[in-house]
């Protein structure tokens, strides 16, 4: 069940929510719409469930044109952030929902529920109401009840953004393995890039109404096609005015920012052949990862990232000198003019 | 620290001897005056034919305003919380209304627009159709004003669902009108229930606006609370005072239904 997005626009007053819009999603992939609020990844969801209309182009799912079909016909599973369940009724009832509404027999209802509590992992919670349940699995009755009417595609609206870090973690994980298991062509929307990396099989980042790029998470990653894409997929420290490292071989002439990951940066307590003094002025800690500041001017810092083990080896302090060498670089230079829209500052995390 | 103990005793005590003055004592005395003179005589007084014909009136004026009324809400409340339209917030306050103008001018305004030289009054009484000292008039009086009641309890309600239920609803393939039967009407329906007793309530104790509509003739157009005070004047005081004991009594059994209701409503799993 393919889905098709050809040249997807739409306006809401003067805001151009969507901007040309091109997306094919192949049958049984499970594809991620990353980007920040007001980026329009919503809005395609929408568009793609037919809760939107767009002003122009076409939603072909299946081979078939369903851009002005009414929703109810479109056979879609859609999921929402805050559930949006039925809280006058029960995880049965709510999961039986769409089965009542085309008119299953009660028998072929109960079966099917049976299997999606099941699936769901919801045993025994069957008769409870939906704030009897916690976050996480409120989203998987959300879940159930999609799934129950057998749709063509499954669409989910930041499913795990409501729910706290841990269930969230575990929840899509468990959605990924479901998915392998199904093989539902869905889409997910999220602001989360990890969660984007972690989950699809393939992510379209967007940005401004705008797609910035598609690609599996190792492409976006390892290939951003833009500097948004470069700073909003993975950390990222942006050196609009690189002179202190202009000496360092991999910065050429070019006057566009330069982009190096903290993890991408060699560190060192003596100097190597290209590397760069600064000064270390904090170490934020995060469990095995360990975040460095580094100064190579007043007013100039740099995040760099090593592991807790090269800490301890090269038993670094607040305040002592430590030499950086970028290990990978990247610059933009067809972005040169139109990147200062993206960045302001420095971008140190 | 025991001046401010004193202080909250003279406090409630005031409360006290003021609520006694103007509701407890008032409260009990009506139905002293009922069964002070036997239980007979009480019973008697139920029996004549003009307090069973106000009976008989009140009782067919609420079942017709009530549906009307719940109709009404249901459509107003849906039709501001869903749809975006000019003049939205105007309808909003013009529900209001009714609350704020006083019963007697309500009244007057009907029979001054269904009377024989009203706008509509000529031309409905040509048909045989007569509004004003009738039944119609009545119904129309108590309509009018109960008007928020429904309307006012369910705006909120539908407003803090949301439509995301109604919109999950629909991608599951539901109607306009499965949506509105199978999630709208459960999520308000404590609500709904709530405003109607409201409704009921005000619509049997109302006075004003239909002692104006009805011409109050003692025996034909007089509803319980007009029946109350023709009795009353024509010194039938047990009469009056059973009427009133029965009026009470309806009055809180609302009270107590309200509060049951009240509580269910803050429970949303049931």
């Amino acid at each position: 069940m393919s889905i098709v997005v050809e040249r997807v626009s739409k306006k809401f007053g003067n805001f151009q929510a969507l901007e040309d819009i091109n997306i094919n999603v192949e049958s049984g992939k499970l594809v991620a719409l990353l980007g920040p609020s007001g980026s329009g990844k919503s809005t395609l969801l929408r568009t793609i469930a037919g809760l939107e209309i767009p002003d122009t182009g076409s939603i072909v799912i299946n081979g078939q044109d369903t851009t002005y079909l009414d929703i109810r016909k479109r056979n879609i599973g859609f999921v929402f952030q805050h559930y949006a369940l039925f809280k006058h009724l029960t995880v049965r009832q709510n999961i039986a929902f769409g089965l009542e509404i085309r008119k299953t027999p009660r028998q072929a209802i109960k079966r099917k529920v049976d299997e999606l509590i099941e699936l769901v992992q919801l045993r025994g919670l069957g008769d409870r109401y939906p704030n009897q349940l916690s976050g996480g699995q409120r989203q998987r009755v959300g879940l159930a009840r999609a799934l129950a009417v057998d749709p063509q595609v499954l669409l989910l609206d930041e499913p795990f953004g409501a729910l706290d870090a841990k269930v969230r973690k575990e929840l899509r994980d468990w959605v990924r393995r479901l998915h392998d298991e199904v093989h539902l062509t869905s889409i997910f929307v999220t602001h989360d890039q990890e969660e984007a990396m972690a989950v699809a099989d393939e992510i379209v980042v967007m940005n401004h109404g705008r797609i910035e790029q598609i690609g599996s998470p190792d492409e976006v990653y390892e290939n951003p096609a833009t500097p948004f894409v470069m700073s909003f997929v993975g950390e990222v420290n942006v050196l609009r005015n690189a002179r202190s490292l202009l000496s360092n071989a991999y910065l050429s002439s070019s006057s566009s920012p330069v982009y190096i990951r903290p993890h991408d940066i060699d560190i060192d307590t003596f100097p190597h052949p290209g590397s760069v003094s600064t000064m270390l002025v904090r170490i934020i800690p995060i469990g095995w990862e360990i975040q460095l500041e580094l100064q190579i001017e007043e007013n100039f810092t740099i995040a760099a990232q090593i592991n807790r083990e090269q800490l301890n080896q090269l038993d670094l302090q607040v305040g002592q000198q430590v030499y950086l060498k970028p290990r990978n670089v990247k610059s933009f230079p067809e972005f040169a003019h139109s990147s200062q829209q993206h960045f302001t500052s420095v971008n140190v995390k | 620290m025991q001046t401010n103990k004193s202080k909250k005793f003279i406090l409630i005590g005031l409360v006290l001897v003021y609520l006694s003055l103007v509701l407890f004592i008032p409260a009990i005395y009506v139905f002293y005056g009922a069964f002070n003179q036997g239980i007979n005589t009480f019973l008697e007084a139920l029996g004549r034919r003009e307090f069973q014909q106000a009976l008989r009136l009140t009782l067919i004026t609420v079942a017709i305003a009530d549906p009307l009324n719940i109709i009404f809400g249901l459509c107003a409340a849906w039709a501001i919380t869903h749809k975006k339209f000019r003049g939205r917030t105007f309808l909003l306050s013009v529900i209001d209304l009714p609350f704020s103008i006083s019963p007697v001018v309500a009244g007057l305004m009907l029979v001054l627009l269904y009377g024989r030289n009203g706008w509509f009054g000529g031309w409905l009484e040509a048909i045989g159709f007569r509004v004003i000292f009738a039944l119609p008039g009545i119904v129309l009086a108590t309509s009018l004003v109960t008007l928020p009641f429904v309307v006012r309890e369910v705006i909120p309600l539908m407003e803090e669902i949301g439509q995301e239920q109604e919109v999950a609803a629909r991608t599951l393939g539901a109607s306009e009108w499965q949506i509105f039967r199978r999630v709208t009407l459960p999520s308000i329906r404590w609500g709904l229930i709530y405003g109607v007793v409201l409704t009921n309530a005000r619509s049997l104790g109302e006075f004003g606006a239909v002692a104006v509509v009805s011409g109050s003739i003692l025996g034909r157009t007089a509803t319980l609370p007009v029946f109350v005070e023709l009795a009353f004047k024509n010194y039938l005081a047990t009469a009056a005072f059973a009427a009133a004991a029965i009026l009470a009594l309806i009055g809180i059994a609302s009270l107590v239904a309200k509060e049951i209701l009240a509580k269910l409503a803050r429970q949303p799993t049931i």
